[in-house]
């Protein structure tokens, strides 16, 4: 990985590349592990997610080229899940349709679970650091 | 309007370069909208963008469909940024590494919390068990719950529609909640983030700090995984 062949135009090429091959590869994991277990639930860009880790480690490192392109994608996260979004502005009336409780039930529950989540993290972090210093 | 803007517009609106266009365009001004306000919590730039696009929408009489024609394309892009969070994972490796038994503590924590208080209060309200199946799942990202949703005898749909709903209120509601808690771990707060409303969530944690979006993605990933497992576990013990 010299850095002029990162500089050149097709690194936001290589890159992209990579990161469908890794999503494809995912893809195809999880549809080959469907036809062995058939309940398994799990999307194929996360298992990408992991192949493309297992590479960056090989490689040590991500080079310039992924680095700006993976993190044009994640700096604009937001703007990926506006057409989902639509289409629950779109499906209001079966919210509505549910009515309050539903609402209710999954206000206090994404509260609860923040709460629940940030304090078991914090708790066992103090723990974990307190084993350190002794 | 004169029947050439008529006849122009009926050629537009069928057209995805449209609905592309808008798409960019609204989140461009959701964006401008969440940077004037300092990055604040409720100028969402997904609630801004989605409000104005539904608006449009509403106004043009156009389908869903047809909007998402065009949408679909940035839609896509989905696919490979979650694959990309790998790269803020590998940066962040020491810190990762450092926090594995927080996180495998809080993921449990978080991820049993997130459906069993769904579902709790949900049941208490009396909600049929159809929609209990559906609502299930809310805190893990779309495709995965959407299936598990399907195998607990769950509307898909209604699911889908739950789990972004539950990212938005999580994205919204997390940054002030944990100011008040004064909670100033970001890789604690990434991680709740993930946990709770998966990659809405984590697309805010990225607002926030580089760190707190690493450790929302690796919650939302893992959450995932580790919602599957326990659905397995309840239908094989339920059935």
């Amino acid at each position: 990985m010299t850095s002029d062949a990162e500089q050149r135009p097709i690194g936001i090429v290589r890159a992209l590349t990579l990161l469908l091959a890794c999503q494809l590869a995912g893809e195809v994991l999880v549809a080959a592990a469907r036809q062995v277990v058939p309940g398994v639930a799990f999307p194929g860009p996360v298992v990408g997610m992991g192949l493309l880790f297992a590479v960056l480690v090989l490689r040590r490192g991500a080079g310039r080229s992924l680095e700006a392109t993976g993190g044009a994608l994640l700096r604009n996260l937001s703007l990926l899940f506006v057409p989902a979004a639509v289409g629950i502005v779109q499906q209001g009336d079966v919210l509505a349709a549910f009515g309050l409780p539903l609402i209710v039930a999954l206000l206090a529950s994404t509260v609860l679970t923040l709460v629940v989540t940030v304090y078991a993290f914090l708790a066992v972090a103090r723990w974990t650091e307190r084993r350190r210093a002794k | 309007m004169s029947p050439e803007i008529v006849q122009i517009w009926v050629y537009l609106s069928a057209s995805p370069l449209t609905w592309l266009t808008a798409t960019l365009g609204a989140y461009w001004i959701g964006d401008a909208v969440s940077a004037r306000f300092a990055r604040h919590a409720l100028a969402n730039p997904v609630v801004i963008a989605a409000a104005l696009l539904a608006g449009l929408l509403i106004a043009t009489g156009t389908d869903y469909r047809a909007f998402f024609d065009g949408a679909q394309f940035v839609h896509f892009l989905l696919g490979p940024a979650t694959v990309a969070l790998a790269i803020p994972l590998y940066r962040n490796l020491a810190t990762v590494r450092r926090a594995l038994l927080p996180m495998a503590a809080a993921l449990v924590a978080g991820s049993v919390t997130a459906a069993v208080s769904a579902v709790g209060i949900a049941f208490l309200f009396g909600a049929p068990r159809e929609v209990l199946a559906s609502l299930a799942p809310k805190s893990v990202t779309a495709p995965i719950a959407m299936d598990l949703a399907k195998s607990l005898g769950g509307v898909p749909s209604l699911t889908a529609v739950l789990v972004i709903a539950t990212g938005i209120a999580g994205a919204i509601v997390v940054t002030p909640l944990m100011n008040t808690l004064k909670i100033s771990d970001y890789a604690a707060r990434g991680f709740a983030a993930g946990v709770a409303s998966h990659g809405i969530g984590t697309a805010r944690a990225f607002q926030v700090s580089e760190l707190a979006g690493t450790f929302a993605g690796i919650a939302m990933g893992l959450n995932g995984a580790l919602t599957s497992l326990l659905v397995l576990l309840w239908l094989a013990l339920a059935g």
